[in-house]
């Protein structure tokens, strides 16, 4: 089998990759966004301390 | 054990061992992904019908058995924080309704770009479709709830009995395509007598099925992890954990 021919998909090659490009956007985006949750999160929890030891 | 589980159900300890999980669980997920798609788009055979169009099983499947399973496992874990005020149950909960919708969306629209060369069609309002797209609003409507009620203990009260209400629509998805005959087909795997599929097929199938478990497992601790800093950030535990970084 060629890349050609496997890229085809027998004719199907729009169908099938579009289906598995959505699947990788849905599952990258799964991931990605806790870890800018957690970053942001962190951030501002050290900024909140930073701040409440500044005032002792 | 049940001292672990005790122990598990605190959120600090929750937070460390889930910090622990993350990495090895994503490790196995992306092994047993890896070798689903290298099975599923090179070594399975064209399917005698459809050609090589019925590749796009391997996700929509997959999505589409977790777009259920996450469903009962947040209206599990829901229940178990009503009945027993359980916070990390509550977290559980509402950390898998964003996940769920995402593989609701990716099972609906799979389906649909299958369904363009299969049936000449991106949609139709046959049964299972259309109560698939129920689950979507489900969840939206979870999320939305859980965002609008300000104090989130009250919060994760209301979208939990939302969600329990919702189990309704589980039953209706999965016996939809035996008790409405439409376009969609019936179940090739999940029957019981011996699945009428191809094990070149089986095979890449499950590995998938299990990746998507695995990933949503990753995903679901991540963002618990999250929810879990942001409802105890006045705890000594999170103050010292933050005022080191």
């Amino acid at each position: 089998m060629t890349l050609s021919e496997f890229l085809n998909m027998g004719g199907y090659g729009f169908y099938v990759w579009t289906s598995y490009g959505i699947a990788l956007v849905v599952l990258v985006a799964n991931i990605v966004a806790p870890m800018k949750m957690r970053r942001k999160l962190l951030a501002d929890l050290a900024r909140r301390e930073r701040r409440a030891r500044k005032k002792q | 054990m049940l001292v672990f589980f005790h122990k598990l159900a605190s959120p600090k300890h929750f937070y460390r061992l889930a910090g622990i999980w993350i990495p090895w669980l994503a490790v196995i997920c992306a092994g047993f992904m890896l070798t689903g798609l290298y099975q599923g788009l090179l070594v399975a055979p064209p399917d005698y019908q459809q050609g090589e169009s019925y590749r796009i099983m391997f996700i929509h499947v997959p999505a589409a058995w977790m777009s259920m399973f996450v469903y009962v496992v947040m209206a599990g874990a829901g229940a178990i924080g009503l009945i027993w005020h359980m916070k990390l149950a509550e977290i559980v909960a509402i950390s898998s309704a964003p996940i769920g919708a995402s593989f609701t969306f990716l099972a609906l629209v799979t389906g649909s770009i299958w369904g363009k060369p299969m049936w000449g069609t991106w949609w139709v309002w046959d049964a299972r479709l259309t109560s698939e797209l129920i689950l979507l609003f489900l969840y939206l409507g979870v999320i939305a709830l859980y965002n609008a009620v300000d104090d989130k203990r009250t919060a994760a009260r209301a979208t939990s009995i939302l969600a329990l209400v919702g189990v309704v629509n589980i039953p209706i998805i999965h016996y939809s395509v035996e008790w409405w005959n439409t376009l969609h087909q019936g179940p090739t795997v999940t029957k019981f007598d011996t699945p009428s599929i191809d094990i070149r097929m089986l095979i890449p199938l499950l590995l998938m099925a299990v990746a998507f478990k695995l990933f949503y497992a990753v995903v679901v601790l991540m963002r618990s992890r999250c929810e879990v800093l942001q409802r105890e950030r006045n705890t000594q535990w999170v103050r010292e954990l933050t005022g080191d970084s």
